[in-house]
């Protein structure tokens, strides 16, 4: 791995970042509250072999509970000395009488309390806490999560669970995930855990359609036609997933089972390109871009391509529908209408179309934020044709709230998560492209591929 | 040598190459490059008699002689002669009456014995040459290859790209010319194959989204063929692919290389 090249996309996302087109409270617009809760992580420790797979298990669930965005982690310099690693472990103080008569009462400390937390210097809204042990050969985790603000011990308690994992790495992994996806839907947070990102890479020699779980691992080829497939697109049960694949000298839809494997049956009509297929949130329909009469132009179908309807019916290119998960009614879509291609949005019959973007530059990639009203994209605005760079637009006022990236490589495909405040993209550095994750506010970048290039990311839901 | 005969350059290169080598190895030697001397005709030149010659003064043919002795059919050789004291100077094979001094290309078919007849003072004087001819039957030629193979090769070789403007598919003047050669040269192959179809490919530069860019080269490919259909190829013979920019012939970021990968190409249907 180019440590230069990671480190320059490194410094490249966090001065994207900062730059933000003068919108105020980018974080609040984008996920919704203002202020986030703070939260403090002591370090776990392990009862026996258990210790041995604590460090695996620390690293990860701060980095769940910090990569989510939702929480201002409390750094670990500012804990008190003396921590709790179970409920019982907490005294309350209590106020005794003044040494000489007149003196005030004073409080005594009698061991660790809520008040350690909630107080500055740690000034922290929440506490996890816990330890590890082996039990039956297993690795077991007892975790608790408590609002330290509360007055007392009985009242602070949200979560006091068991989680058991194998005894090695992966289980010290495992259970720290599981906890921290419990964690976080104490604050709305939909866990992304059980997601996964489907690609296109070419690190067998041909684009596949490949998938992996959303922080890289796991990844899996799920195609071997050994031509030319992209554009992947899972359905929102998470069980089917569309790509385009160029089959016997033309392009076509194909549908897979994410589960077998296997091709399900899809009919293309005649055409010498259909590409970019997208399901509606219903999973009933297909929408695709398709040359029927000398121009290719956005149609839908039912689920496997009978019944097929032209939306749109111009003579310039229409590329890339993208329906609102919300609503399941209205569409976003790349459009040459207006001379060059820009972000244009209608109503799925087809009615409505209106230009999003305004004229500048090259657009492409549209994608929904899961509330239906957040959009991303990549544009050229402000530099060459080819240099796109990621921006977040709030669609009803068409405000951009932030540009993700903003360096003169390549920065496309981005495609929000299933939490609606993650994104993952492609980075092109050099010859390279590769998939990063990144939090929509531009902090927490992560890289997530590193054989062959890898493109055209999309992050799907698990499968229910 | 070399400019006479295209086949044997591999072999002369060979020579040359094992000649090369011979004269390192042969260490201490002059460097003297070897000169492929031609061999000076040969002439058969007759004992010239010491005695003097009685009077009336006879018929004597001086030479006569074919030069190359040996032929394959079809080439010539060229038959010299020099006669004294007659003027009645012939040859056979109907190249009949000459000169005194001359030469005469001739083309043999088969091995033949040219005999020239000198007379003169009721005396005459003969003197026969022969050319042998190589009766070896020469190899055959190379196979003829498929006339289906042949139109690809030609389309290969002289079928030309058709080049677009960023993010346009409209065919320039620069390609209506390319367009109307490339229109004669495909008539020409599919009258010599009525089974042959010919593919148009539409090509994009890196620049644009991989999405639109498909659908771009879609939209120039249909741009070509219906360029050509106007000028009289049949439709049905033509199809079309988008490779968007999935085939780049160029990889630099620069406008000659994006300009080279803005195309449209034309290669035989699988």
């Amino acid at each position: 791995m180019n440590i230069k090249l990671i480190l320059a996309s490194l410094a490249a996302l966090v001065t994207g970042a900062i730059f933000v087109n003068g919108q105020d409270q980018i974080v609040g617009r984008v996920e919704g509250k203002l202020q986030k809760p703070k939260m403090a992580v002591i370090d776990f420790r392990g009862v026996g072999d258990a210790q041995k797979f604590m460090v695996t298990f620390n690293t990860t669930l701060w980095g769940e509970l910090s990569n989510s965005g939702v929480l201002e982690m409390v750094g670990k310099t500012f804990y008190p000395l003396e921590v709790p690693q179970q409920p019982q472990d907490f005294k309350p103080p209590t106020t005794v009488a003044g040494s000489r008569r007149g003196d005030p009462p004073r409080i005594q400390k009698n061991g660790p309390w809520l008040t350690d937390w909630s107080s500055p210097p740690p000034n922290a809204d929440y506490l996890t806490f816990g330890y590890t042990a082996v039990q039956d050969g297993r690795l077991l985790l007892r975790g608790f999560l408590f609002n330290v603000r509360q007055p007392d011990v009985a009242s602070s308690g949200l979560i006091a669970k068991l989680y058991f994992g194998s005894l090695d790495d992966d289980g010290a992994k495992k259970v720290a995930r599981e906890f921290a996806a419990d964690i976080l839907q104490q604050f709305g947070q939909k866990s992304l855990s059980g997601t996964k990102i489907f690609f296109v890479s070419d690190r067998t020699g041909n684009k596949e359609i490949w998938s992996m779980d959303y922080d890289g691992s796991n990844q899996k080829q799920m195609t071997s036609y050994k031509t030319i497939s992209k554009e992947p697109v899972v359905s929102a049960d998470g069980r089917t997933f569309a790509f385009t694949s160029l089959i016997k000298g033309s392009w076509q839809i194909m549908t897979h089972s994410v589960e077998t494997g296997k091709k399900l049956p899809f009919y293309n009509p005649v055409s010498s390109t259909i590409e970019t297929p997208e399901f509606t949130p219903d999973g009933k329909h297909v929408l695709y871009a398709a040359s029927l009469n000398g121009w290719v132009n956005i149609c839908i179908a039912d689920a496997n391509g009978g019944n097929m309807n032209q939306l749109s019916h111009v003579r310039s290119s229409e590329v890339s529908p993208k329906v609102n998960p919300k609503t399941g009614r209205d569409v976003l879509f790349i459009s040459g209408r207006s001379g060059i291609e820009q972000l244009w949005h209608m109503s799925v019959d087809g009615g409505d179309a209106e230009m999003v973007t305004n004229g500048e530059g090259y657009v492409a990639n549209p994608s929904w934020n899961p509330n239906g009203q957040t959009i991303a994209f990549a544009w050229t605005r402000g530099f060459e044709p080819g240099a796109y760079n990621i921006f977040i637009m709030d669609l009803a006022s068409r405000k951009i709230l932030i540009q993700l990236t903003s360096n003169n490589g390549k920065n496309e495909n981005p495609w929000w998560a299933p939490d609606g405040v993650h994104l993952v993209y492609q980075s092109t550095h050099g010859r390279s492209t590769q998939i990063y994750s990144v939090l929509a506010d531009g902090t927490h970048p992560q890289q997530l591929t590193t054989q062959g290039n890898n493109t055209q990311p999309v992050w799907a839901n698990g499968i229910n | 040598m070399r400019n006479l005969s295209r086949t044997p350059v591999l072999a002369q290169f060979g020579a040359a190459v094992f000649a090369a080598v011979l004269m390192v190895s042969a260490a201490g030697c002059k460097k003297k490059i070897p000169v492929p001397t031609t061999p000076a005709p040969t002439t058969e030149r007759a004992p010239t008699p010491e005695t003097p010659a009685p009077t009336p003064l006879a018929v004597r043919i001086n030479n006569f002689t074919g030069e190359p002795r040996s032929i394959e059919r079809g080439q010539s050789a060229t038959l010299r002669w020099s006669v004294g004291n007659s003027t009645d100077i012939s040859i056979d094979h109907d190249l009949g009456a000459v000169a005194a001094n001359g030469t005469r290309q001739v083309f043999p078919s088969q091995t033949t014995t040219y005999t020239l007849t000198a007379k003169g003072n009721s005396a005459q004087d003969t003197r026969s040459v022969t050319i042998e001819v190589s009766s070896s039957v020469p190899p055959p030629p190379p196979p003829v290859v498929g006339t289906r193979v042949s139109g690809s090769e030609i389309l290969a070789r002289e079928g030309q790209d058709v080049y677009f403007d960023y993010d346009k598919n409209d065919i320039r003047a620069d390609g209506r010319d390319t367009l109307t050669k490339d229109a004669e040269i495909i008539k020409r192959i599919l009258s010599a194959d009525p089974t042959f179809t010919i593919v148009i490919e539409g090509h994009c530069d890196e620049r644009g989204s991989e999405e639109y860019n498909l659908a771009l080269g879609d939209r120039r490919a249909l741009a070509v063929k219906e360029f050509l259909t106007q000028l009289g190829v049949p439709e049905d013979r033509l199809k079309t692919i988008s490779f968007g920019k999935e085939r780049p012939v160029c990889t630099d970021e620069n406008e000659a290389c994006y300009q080279r990968n803005r195309r449209g190409h034309l290669a035989p249907a699988q």
